[in-house]
């Protein structure tokens, strides 16, 4: 097996996942990049992606989700080999955002990203209809203030323009403010039975109810069609436009390719990459809206394949794939909710994106703060030879033989790392950095901390930001 | 102002959770007050007495001790339109200085671009505390994140000092601009840069200082302390933020004791803050502005308090007009606000006293509009 497939393989799990460990990626390059692609599309074939019993009993928290919330997702995410179905919940969660400090009811929000759990990789128009139906977002949006005859614009505004639609494309706008309007009136009666009651009451879910008595029935034209229109029909008459097609593979591209600019210059800035764009856009009409379509012929993409390092890694991305590469947190154990702690500190929280137009991303994932952060919380785990992963990575760099060159080291490193690739300055500094005693023995007692020192100086870097 | 009157420096202390106004700037000879608190209520003869209807609560004596020598504005019935009840959306509120819509921004990172236009000190914004709370954000602007001036920067974790600096060298050298590419490329290596400059240069702060005042052991008596060493380092910092953790003030249940304490803890540092500057001839160079995002309900629940509106913050130093700003917010049943203080003084107010009559900033841009000024500034 050629060593770029490999390469290749760390690729994909770090973009449809949250990267493996490399003897996962030596089994999964066996099997074949797109046997792989396939098995991450269909996570119906494996059912929770793994055996939650254990953990379910062992925190109890999550019988109801009164707390514990993001860190259920977070375990899921560690733990998942439906790695894309993870990838998903998120994916969605930062474009249909909902957030915890408005609705403070984490059983809503838990049905919620349970929902895409469900619907992900389905049919954009079928998730259309769900989350429209979904009550943390008819709370959050303010549907249920919406009524026929006094219509709350909040939700039939952002369903367009940031669920979409978007504000506009190719230098023009989607849609006019009669078409929001329009828009606020098809859902009217789409409501929830209670209002999503405030502490201590969250422990119970809101459920979504239509009421025909609220719903304005009577004639509207939306996007230039005519009918005495309900939210389905609207939705319908979103997912043929082309504006829609072009967002949601912006959105793909972005998050599983390279980073794009930020969502609001999207009207007046082209794609990054046109060609991907509209292969994507061909996918969506030609596979009645499917996602899991598109991102088949996302992830077998030459310009999937070629975008490697092209992305700034996302702080959950960032954290759940330094926990998986050491192998932490695979059985339970008290403290799960540090994982919360750290999101918040690396500038994304699960569950409390800061606007509705949800976490800005590439370079904006970086501030001083964050930066430091991010670098020593990866830092500090990779340099811990107690972690299985890292235990993992000294014992295969200690089977090359009795001694190890310094650039043999840091390019063991790197390609246990996931193949990374660092600028030619960049390996050279390090393997300075790695020089202290010329040539080093594999079984000397220092040489865990060798290869601990090592990683720790790759994951400082730059290069390391980018996924 | 004299010629020689070193740069403004503004130091906000934020404490979270929302502690309870009514128990803070307690109206004690108000008959409703006895009748919404029967087990929370703070007897008269313990109230700090600001004047025959309010006074301090009990715990505060070093605050009430320098309102005494007028150095402390109390700013009652402080507020903002709608009043949200959830410590997140209400914290982001007082952070982005935005209530009617989701802001991204911070209104400090705003002022901190506005102070440092060209990026000159990358220490113009100085955040003590984990995670940089978002009234510090703003898109290019760099702000120093600390957790502890003992441990600064990047990769903390490495415990032998030669091996760190060894570390630090290479990283240094690693995020030059010329290695690389890509239109990101610039930007994180200047952040990269700009991260390991600060800590450098704050971490000379400590060996800088010496004092006689000794803080409490308390995280944030200790990050009081570390204002003080950066402030008195002259890195020429001018916005210094710290603050307690999230929910330290949510006292929904044992309010007596726990906000007994907090307010304690919380006073005695800023008291030790205030006498370390005065004891180098640093107070007329800082005011502090100390808030929360919301009060809490005026009727108690037995034990505590639940989420409220209304609130009072307090801006002290030796520049600031000390006295009681606002008006003390209603407790008469029919002018509550669904049973919570109703705020009467915006607290874009507030900000905009301090940007313009202390910083000297133009605070329309910050704030995106003009708010009538208060006159607490000297």
């Amino acid at each position: 097996m050629a060593d770029k497939d490999i390469a290749l393989m760390a690729h994909l799990m770090r973009r449809a996942g949250f990267g493996a460990q490399y003897h996962e990626l030596e089994a999964r390059a066996a099997k074949g990049y797109e046997e792989t692609v396939e098995e991450l599309l269909h996570p119906e074939d494996n059912p929770h992606g793994m055996d939650l019993d254990l953990a379910e009993r062992y925190f109890i928290e999550w019988n109801h989700f009164v707390r514990g919330v993001p860190e259920h997702h977070a375990w899921r995410m560690i733990n998942s080999k439906n790695q894309l179905e993870e990838k998903m919940i998120l994916f969605w969660h930062g474009i249909l955002c909902i957030s915890d400090s408005k609705l403070q009811s984490y059983p809503t929000e838990h049905q919620e990203l349970e929902m895409f759990r469900r619907c992900g990789l389905g049919s954009f128009r079928d998730l259309l209809v769900e989350i429209s139906r979904d009550p943390a977002m008819i709370y959050y949006l303010d549907n249920c203030l919406s009524h026929k005859g006094a219509i709350n614009e909040n939700y039939g505004r952002e369903l367009l323009e940031l669920f979409s639609l978007g504000v506009g494309m190719d230098g023009e706008f989607n849609y006019t403010e009669d078409d929001v309007k329009e828009c606020a009136r098809a859902f009217t009666g789409w409501t929830i039975a209670n209002s999503i009651p405030q502490q201590p009451y969250g422990r119970y879910a809101a459920k979504f109810v239509y009421n025909p008595d609220d719903h304005d029935d009577g004639e509207k034209t939306f996007l230039g069609e005519t009918g005495r229109f309900n939210g389905e029909d609207v939705i319908d008459i979103i997912v043929k436009q082309p504006a829609t097609a072009r967002f949601i593979s912006r959105h793909m591209y972005n998050y599983f390719v390279a980073d794009d600019v930020e969502v609001p210059s999207w009207m007046d800035t082209p794609p990054r990459d046109p060609e991907t764009i509209k292969m994507l856009e061909e996918e969506y009409y030609r596979s009645g809206y499917n996602i899991r379509s598109m991102l088949r012929v996302l992830f077998n993409s030459d310009g999937f394949k070629n975008a490697r390092f092209s992305r700034v890694k996302s702080p959950i991305e960032t954290i759940i794939g330094t926990l998986r590469l050491i192998g932490d947190w695979t059985t339970p154990k008290p403290g799960l909710e540090f994982i919360f702690d750290e999101m918040k500190y690396m500038g994304q929280e699960i569950l409390n994106p800061p606007s509705v137009e949800g976490w800005h991303t590439g370079r904006e994932w970086i501030d001083g703060g964050t930066l430091a952060h991010r670098i020593n919380f990866v830092a500090d785990s990779v340099s811990d030879a107690e972690y299985p992963g890292i235990r993992d990575i000294i014992n295969r760099l200690a089977n090359e033989g009795p001694t190890i060159s310094p650039e043999g080291l840091v390019d063991g490193c790197l390609q246990m790392l996931g193949d990374y690739e660092m600028a030619d300055e960049t390996r050279d500094m390090l393997i300075a950095h790695a020089e202290k005693g010329s040539v080093l023995r594999t079984d000397a007692e220092d040489f865990p901390s060798q290869v601990g020192e090592t990683l720790q100086m790759i994951v400082a870097t730059k290069e390391y930001l980018y996924a | 102002m004299t010629s020689n009157r070193k740069d403004p420096v503004l130091v906000v202390l934020q404490m979270s959770g929302a502690y309870d106004a009514l128990n803070t700037i307690i109206p004690y000879n108000d008959p409703h007050y006895k009748d919404y608190r029967p087990m929370l209520k703070v007897e008269p003869e313990e109230v700090l007495a600001i004047n025959d209807k309010v006074g301090f609560h009990p715990a505060m004596a070093p605050i009430k001790s320098l309102y005494d020598q007028g150095n402390v504005a109390v700013i009652q019935g402080i507020g903002y339109p709608n009043p949200i009840r959830s410590h997140f959306r209400s914290m982001d509120i007082w952070h982005t200085a935005a209530p009617d819509k989701m802001g991204m921004d911070g209104w400090l990172g705003r002022s901190i671009r506005d102070l440092d236009p060209n990026k000159e000190n990358v220490l113009t914004g100085v955040n003590f505390g984990r995670g940089l709370p978002r009234a510090l954000a703003s898109s290019g602007v760099s702000v120093a994140s600390v957790g502890s001036l003992d441990s600064l920067g990047v990769l903390t974790g490495i415990e032998s000092q030669d091996q760190r600096s060894e570390a630090l060298d290479i990283f240094a050298r690693m995020y030059s601009p010329m290695i690389g590419s890509g239109p990101t490329n610039d930007y994180l290596s200047q952040t990269g840069l700009d991260a390991l400059k600060g800590a450098d240069i704050l971490s000379t702060a400590p060996g800088k200082y010496s004092s006689s005042v000794e803080y409490n052991g308390d995280q944030f008596s200790q990050w009081c302390k570390n204002v003080a060493q950066v402030h008195l380092a002259g890195l020429g910092s001018r916005v210094l933020y710290t603050g307690l953790n999230p929910g330290a003030f949510d006292t929904h249940a044992n309010q007596p004791v726990a906000l007994s304490k907090l307010w304690s803890d919380v006073s005695v540092a800023i008291g030790d803050l205030y006498q370390d500057l005065k004891e180098h001839e640093a107070s007329e160079e800082v005011v502090f502005l100390m808030f929360t995002e919301f009060g809490r309900r005026v009727q108690e629940n037995g034990s505590g308090t639940d989420h409220g509106s209304g609130s009072v913050a307090f801006v002290i130093g030796d520049q600031v007009e000390g006295g009681l700003y606002g008006e003390y917010p209603s407790l008469e049943p029919d002018k509550l606000d669904q049973g919570d203080l109703r705020w009467n003084n915006d607290f874009r107010s507030t900000y905009a006293t301090l940007l313009e009559k202390w910083m000297g900033l133009d605070s329309k841009p910050i704030l995106r509009d003009a708010y009538e000024q208060f006159d607490f500034i000297k």
